[in-house]
Order: structure tokens, then sequence, then C-alpha cells
């Protein structure tokens, strides 16, 4: 085995070194009856270039968004990820440490992961942020187990029907076990219903979880949906679209208490859902409910300048059964991807990204509504996605016919809203071009019914 | 060559004006910001975000991780965490566009070859850990015992029980006791014996029918294992409860004994650490879960189901599971992870992990065979996969603390063991080499050791010496906290 140094002649005089006679006499202590006495049933080895093989040839049955044109969105995006992210990332100094509980020789994590949470808050205009949780759906669950302790209380937690399913399905299993009451806002108009938030809103509950910009890539009235939830004492989560902040006001600019992110669009590849980025930070005086590792600035005992892992008794291998949260390892790769991310756009960069995926998003929603089969299936204004209704009721044949052009044409809605079984989210980022989106709406069109608009687009399939 | 000087930080090299991208022209015809966005959603200022060019992000992130130790560069005996050799090739197969630039909601029938991946993944694992259902979705270890927890509660929810405690032992990690507070059941320590096993009269003691789980880690976590842990199962299962292995050290027993065949209903693996997934300066992980057929309903979804075709095998997500608890993350799970496991799995084989395992366990004796003497291990002479040496000897006879230790061998150029956990042993130095080290490291560690604790007790604790920053103040980190860069205070 390549990565084995011990030769036999090794083995021999470590063991004899030790004092037993065989390999299998260090195993001695396992009760003959619990040995396995077959190999392990999994296939035999591989050397690199079978490895190297066989992983070519899953690949090759997989259709990766560099072959296709993707439409994708929902909580993971084709946004362009930088070379000089994968660059730092691949450095074996970064990816080969892990948790830096010695500081004298993890001062390059600690210092990154310093200005991450410094990023985090310029970019959210939150006061401050951990150092990073799983992904967007866990990150709403901790967030609401953080509200549960910040507010002490335990009777409800209100979500919204616009907020991610997959967030609000995470949210529903962390709260089955601690039997806290989930309460779903409609949003059939594509967003919040603000009447019926202020009816359900009480003083049992916790706090407000929304999203913006929605699932449905719309925007909420998150200065109405702030006031009900302070008025009611609770807290104001929001899940935000970091990419998002190039446009739209910063959650500490609209009352969050605590703002959640996938952090994916920050220069992490989509890789089939995972490892993501969850993002959190909160207003200061929640920092001591907060989940997760946090690190400081401080000195040593030289006086230098240097930062360390900090308020580390809210953390699960300090404080137990008491603990904030279980979290232990987190997505300390990612932040740091995040981190080179936003500091190879700047403000400029992270503006026009944002504004070339709402002028991308805008003009394929008009082209795409300008199908006589299609029609917006909302009225609010959106930032990078949006919904489409089909006036066929034919949704997995609208994504058929584009996958025949090689276009994953967006995602089904149906899977979870059987009510908008007939609709389609689109999500359009930087990398798409206009004739990426002329293609997708001539594979959608009808070109016998189209529109001029689309008669016009045609032309380019 | 490290650069000591580089440790400003990047908003102290920003610069206005300066930026690292440019983006394309828009080229689609342009609408006017106030036709698309109300202003009460605008942004009223740019994100006041660092302004860097990207040679100035590539020279200060290249110089940061200079201060950085890491497997690539040294030994990195920090016990628990596993951290042995991160193979380049995984990371090359890892990166093949066809595995990573996949959306999740992508059509099934443009991901068949991840979907077999994965489902060969679920396969093995319930190979090694011999049990009979796979859960790919938890995160990480810490959301694998709480997605395994929830499992068990939802089972007693059906079958009508009221079960309210979890039973953990004292030397467990963290995790295990925050876990079972997050699925909301009481938590009830055992106590070790002196000879660092589950105290069997303890256990007798707490065990009723108000018990859901006994959570155990086997090998423990001070690096021995639990030679009665068929007969707490027997034990546990006959009130009823469930078995929970911590699966953080795998390393130890793979395909030499299995959770299942001793006992476990349920267990999690860190593949990040027994598959060698890079742990990435804290993550990611990836927590699979395995448990026995009765628990295999109450799963997340979704699975990964293959169906046998006339044209042949056709991989599908399952979400058609009546029981299973839900989600506990967004999306499949931490692919990229499984990924690289998948491959480490695959490269190694059954003899091959078999391998691992005796490596591991080789070097591991080996190295506590050497240092006894100096630094005793109080659990005995023999360990599985790592050991915990104590210094409460050197404490009470020269004042050396277990940290001083750590403190200086990062002097010698390496990385320091685990201190202070587990906390049944005073001044612990919990050591696993893994077996990704060769023997001339292991004598150069057990002989830094001796230097070590031959050296005058002032050096020490001032140690270390060479690193670039010493002994932070972690006290005025911790009552004033500094969590983020400010113009003013700099």
């Amino acid at each position: 085995m390549a990565y084995f140094y011990n030769t036999p002649q090794d083995q021999a005089e470590m063991l004899k070194a030790i004092g037993v006679k065989s390999l299998e006499e260090l195993f001695a202590s396992i009760p003959a009856p619990l040995q396995l006495d077959r190999p392990l049933d999994v296939p035999p080895a591989l050397g690199e270039i079978e490895l190297t093989a066989h992983l070519q040839e899953l690949a090759a049955r997989n259709t990766p968004a560099t072959a296709n044109v993707s439409f994708l969105g929902g909580g993971s995006y084709d946004h362009f990820v930088p070379a000089v992210v994968d660059y730092v990332a691949s450095r074996g100094e970064f990816y080969t440490s892990y948790t830096p509980y010695q500081a004298e020789v993890a001062q390059g994590n600690l210092q990154a992961m310093f200005e991450y949470q410094t990023l985090i808050c310029q970019l959210t205009g939150m006061d401050v942020s951990n150092q990073s949780l799983y992904d967007g759906g866990s990150a709403t669950a901790e967030a609401v187990l953080m509200s549960l302790a910040v507010t002490r209380r335990e009777g409800r937690v209100v979500t919204i029907g616009s907020v991610h399913p997959e967030y609000r399905q995470t949210l529903k299993t962390y709260l089955t076990s601690l039997g806290v009451e989930l309460v779903t806002v409609e949003a059939s108009g594509g967003t919040c219903d603000l009447e019926q938030l202020a009816r359900v809103v009480n003083d049992e509950t916790a706090c407000v979880v929304a999203q913006h910009p929605n699932f449905f890539g719309a925007l909420e009235e998150t200065d109405e949906i702030a006031k009900i939830a302070h008025d009611a004492g609770a807290l104001f989560v929001v899940a935000f679209d970091p990419i998002s902040l190039g446009v739209l006001k910063r959650p500490g600019d609209y009352g969050a208490d605590i703002a959640i992110a996938e952090g994916q669009s920050l220069g992490t590849p989509m890789q089939y859902g995972g490892p993501y980025l969850g993002i959190m930070a909160a207003r200061e005086k929640f920092v001591r409910r907060m989940p997760g590792r946090i690190a400081g600035q401080t000195v040593d005992r030289r006086g230098k300048r240097c930062w360390v892992l900090t308020l580390q008794t809210r953390e699960q291998h300090i404080r137990r059964s008491k603990a904030t949260s279980n979290i232990c390892t987190n997505q300390g790769l990612f932040a740091l991807r995040a981190s080179v991310y936003l500091s190879a756009l700047g403000p400029q960069g992270l503006r026009e990204v944002a504004e070339l995926c709402l002028q991308k998003a805008h003009y394929a929603r008009g082209q795409l509504t300008g199908l006589e089969r299609l029609e917006p299936a909302f009225a609010s204004p959106v930032f990078k996605e949006f919904v489409v209704r089909d006036r066929q009721h034919d949704v997995d044949g609208l994504v058929r016919a584009a996958l025949a052009e090689g276009i994953f044409a967006g995602v089904p809605l149906g899977t979870w809203y059987p009510e908008l079984s007939d609709c389609l989210l689109v999500a359009v980022t930087e990398r798409r071009t206009r004739q990426e989106i002329d293609q997708l709406v001539a594979a959608l069109g009808d070109r016998a019914s189209s529109s001029p608009s689309s008669a016009e687009t045609a032309s380019y399939a | 060559m490290r650069n000591t000087r580089a440790t400003q930080l990047l908003f102290e090299l920003s610069h206005p004006g300066r930026r690292g991208s440019r983006l394309p022209a828009c080229d689609v015809p342009e609408t006017s910001l106030d036709e698309l966005i109300p202003e009460r959603h605008r942004a009223t200022a740019p994100t006041p975000l660092p302004e860097m060019p990207e040679p100035e992000i590539v020279r200060h992130y290249a110089n940061l991780s200079t201060f950085n130790m890491c497997i690539d560069t040294n030994f990195y005996p920090l016990g628990s965490c596993t951290m042995k050799y991160n193979s380049k090739r995984n990371e090359r197969l890892a990166n093949l566009p066809g595995m990573v630039d996949l959306h999740p909601y992508q059509p099934e029938s443009t991901i068949q070859g991840m979907l077999e991946l994965l489902h060969q993944m679920q396969q093995m694992l319930a190979e090694i850990s011999g049990l009979e259902a796979v859960s790919l979705q938890p995160a990480a270890g810490a959301q694998g015992e709480l997605t395994a927890l929830m499992c068990a509660a939802a089972y007693f929810r059906d079958l009508g029980e009221t079960r309210t405690k979890v039973l953990v032992p004292d030397s467990a990690h963290g995790t295990n006791p925050a876990s079972a507070n997050f699925v909301g059941f009481d938590t009830l320590e055992i106590k070790s014996t002196p000879a660092g096993y589950v105290d069997m009269n303890d256990l007798r003691a707490k065990l009723d029918e108000q018990v859901a789980v006994f959570m155990i880690t086997n090998p423990n976590t001070v690096g021995l294992f639990e030679t009665n842990v068929r007969e707490i199962a027997d034990m546990v299962h006959e009130l009823g409860g469930l078995i929970y292995c911590d699966g953080a050290n795998m390393n130890a027993i793979l395909g030499i004994t299995r959770p299942g065949d001793f006992g476990a209903d349920m267990m999690h693996f860190n593949p990040h650490k027994t598959f060698s997934g890079p742990h990435g300066g804290g993550g990611p992980g990836a927590g699979p879960i395995a448990v026995t057929g009765k628990l295999g309903p109450y799963l997340p979804s979704p699975v990964v189901a293959k169906d046998d075709t006339p044209e042949g095998p056709v991989y599908r997500l399952d979400f058609d599971r009546e029981k299973s608890i839900g989600r506990v993350r967004s999306f499949f799970g931490n692919v990229g992870v499984l990924v690289r496991a998948y491959c480490y799995i695959r490269t190694h084989g059954p003899d091959g992990l078999r391998q691992v395992a005796e490596n591991a366990v080789l070097n591991a004796n080996y190295l506590l065979s050497r240092v006894q003497h100096i630094l005793p291990v109080p659990q005995g002479d023999r360990c599985m996969h790592e050991f915990v040496a104590s210094a409460a000897q050197l404490k009470s006879e020269r004042g050396i603390t277990a940290m001083d230790i750590a403190k200086r061998l990062l002097d010698y150029g390496m990385h320091a063991p685990t201190v202070y956990f587990p906390l049944t042993v005073k001044e612990a130095l919990m050591v696993e080499p893994t077996e990704t080290e060769s023997k001339q490291t292991l004598d150069a560690f057990a002989e830094t050791l001796f230097r070590i604790t031959d050296e005058s007790p002032e050096l020490l604790h001032e140690a270390p010496h060479t690193t670039p920053i010493s002994r932070p103040d972690e006290v005025t980190a911790a009552r004033e906290p500094v969590l983020k860069w400010t113009a003013a205070e700099n």
C-alpha cells in the first residue's frame, strides 16, 4: 500500500520492541468471538492508474455544469470561482491542517478565521460572525436553537412558505425532537402573507425565520417582518443570498437579529450539494449564545498581536451537554474560500456580479414569459431567480426539451409545492450569456405559436 | 521561506480603487435599477470589503499558510483526530468536472455515475460497520450522532415508549452529551474504572427502562477496546434500549471487528478521520451513519436506491420513506468528502483496510512502549490506535505540565498531541500517530519527548520559543472579545 511506511522488517522490529510476537497479538483485547473471521466484503484494491480510470468512468456518466448550460438554483448556484480561490484552498498548509488548538502553529488559520469573521460582518452589517456551520439548512436550525436560548421561549417558531423547503424540513426535524411548535405562514403570492404572519406571531414565539431573496427569488418586505417579530419580542432570523448584497440592503440594516446563509455562492463548487458553507452572523449581545468556533484577537507573552480560538466555554468540548450546540468539525476550508472570493471581488466586483445576475435574470424572465406557453408565476420583484408557470402544465416536458438541447432549464417546484407543480424555478448567474439565455428560450418555446420577441431569439438556436 | 512580517490583515492591505477581478460587460439590454429593485430594498452604500489586486491576495494567503503546521509538512499526532496522510490522487479525482460541477437538483439521468458511487458507498459502509442501513446525509460526526439519536427517538415514539435518558461514559467526546441534549434527552454520565473501561457497577446502577441509548466510543478515548462491550450491549438490549457507537476511532478496527458484530445498533463514521478526508483547518468532515434493519426506516431522506432493469442498473434518490425523520441539512450530503472516502476505500480494498488498522495499532503500541517510562500511561502498556499518557508525575515532581510538553514539541517541529482530554486522565497527552508514519518518525518523536522532559521547567513554561508567537493571552481574549477588525481599533 502506497501510504504505509512499515516494511515486514520494520514490523518485526517494532513487535519485538513492544514485546509481542505478532500483529494479531496486538488485538488480543478484542474477544475472539467479536473478531471478524473473514476479509471485509469490499471490492479489491485499485492502484492509482486503475482508480483514476474508474473515477473517470463514473464521472463520464455524469453531466457537469461545464458540459451543459445550467439555469439550476434553489440554493446552489453555478457562480464563477476565480482560480485564486482554488489556488489558496489547495495549499497543503490550509487543507491538511486541523482546528487551531495550538495557536502558535496555526496563526495562518486563525488569522484567516478572524478575517473571515470581519468580512462576513462587513458583508452583512451584523456585529459578530462565527467561523462557519455546515450549510444553509443546518444554519437555519442552529439559528432557531439559538433564538430559543436567547428568548427563553420554547412555545413557537414561525417560518414562511417561501423559505427554502429543505431548510424548513431541516428545522422541522430538529424541532420535532424538542417538542417546539413550528408554524408556517403562507406565501401563496410568492412572498410572505404579512397579515397571517402578524396573526400567528405571539408572545410565546421565539423567532420568525424568513429568506430574502426568498426561495422563489423574490424580495420579502423585510422591514415589516422585522417589525412584526420585534413587536412580539421575537427575534428576526433571515437567510440571505451573499451575492445579493452587492445590490440589496444588508441584514444588519433592516433589523435582522441573526443572519444566516448558504455560502456556496462565495467560491465553493456545487459538488452535488456539499460540503458547503453555513454562514451565521448576529447582534453582539447574542455572541455568548452563538454555536461554533470563534476566533479572537489578543497578544502573546511578548506583546505581539495574534489570534486564538475564544469564547470556548460555549462549546461542547468544554460545556458538554450544556453547550450552545453540538457542532465540532465545521467548514473551515470553505470559509477560507469565501474570504479569498470576497477579497478578489471587493466592493466593486461584488456589485458587478450582483448587477449582472440581476440584469440577466430579468432579461431571461422577460424573454421566457414572452413565450405563449409561459407566464410569470408571481409579480414580486426578484433578484437572480424567478418562477415561471407553464400554461400547458407539463414542467417535466419543458425540462426534457431543454435537456435535449444541452440545457438544465431549472428546478421543477412540484417536488415541494404540489400547488406549483406547473412551475419552474429558473436561476441566472453572471456566467450565463445572452446567447445561452436565448438558447433556453428557444428550447422552451413553441416556435409555431411564439410571440415576436421569442421569434427573434429563436434564430440563435 | 517564511516571511514573518506578513501578519498584516487583509483590511490593512486594502487600498481604495484596487481590485482583483474584472467582470464581463453586461450583454443583455439593461434596465435601470429603479425599475428592478424598489429603493427600500437597495443598498445605500457599497459593501465595505477590502480592495486588493490578485497578486496581493496570493502573497497574503501564501505567507499566512506558512504559519500553519499541517500533515503535508509535520508529524501531527493529535489524538482522536486521526491526522493521517491526505492522498493527492483523491484530491485530483474529487475535482474532476464530472464529480465537482454537479448541481444537487440535476435530473437523475444526468448523475448516474455519482449515484452509483454513493450507492456503493452505502454498501461499503454497511459492510465495514456490520450494520444494514446507511445514511450519507449528516455533515459531520457530531451531526451523525444527533441524527442517529433522532432516529432512536422516533423509533421509541413508534413503540409508544417515552424514554428520557441517554447514558454517556465520562471519557466520551463532548459532542455525545451535547447531541443527546439537542434531541431532548437527559444525559447521565457513567464512570470509568481506573483501568479506563466503562464501570459495570455504575452502569448497572444507572441502567433502567428509561434509558433510550447508551453511547459508547469503542475503541474508547483512552485507546482501549471495551472488552465488555458485548455484555454491555446485552444488558442494554434486555431492557429495550439501543447502543450507539461513536465511530471516531474506527481506524483501529477496520476489518478486525465491526460495531454491528459487537452489539451496536447505530454508529457514525468520520470519513475525514478514518478515510483520510483532509481536515481543512477545521472542516469539512462528513458523518454518515449506519444502523440496524429495524432503525433503517427512520434514517433521513433521501437514500440512494438501485433498480435492476433489462438495460442494467438504474440509480435514483428514494424519498418515499414514510417513517423517515426527514432531513438534517439541505441537499444530499457532504459529497466531496464522500468521494474522497470512496477513493480511499477503493485504494485499500479488504486487505489494505485491515492493514490500516494493523499499522495504526502497531505504530501506537510501538510509541507507547518507547515513551511510557518517561510519560506513564495509566491505562496500561497496550493500546489500540492511540494512548493517553499522563504528565501528572512530572508536574508534581518538577512542575512540568502536559501543556509545557505540548508547547515545547512545537519548537521541535512536531504538532502537539491532544492535551487535557479525556477528562478522566490527569495532565493528559493523547497521542495518535496513525499508520502513515514511519518507525523513524516515531523514534524521533520519542527521543524529542525524552529531551524535553530533561529540559529546565523554566524553559518549558515559556515554550514555544521558535514559533511566530508564543503563549497567547487567552484569558483577555475571552474577557474582552475582539472578534473582528475595525478601523478605529487598529
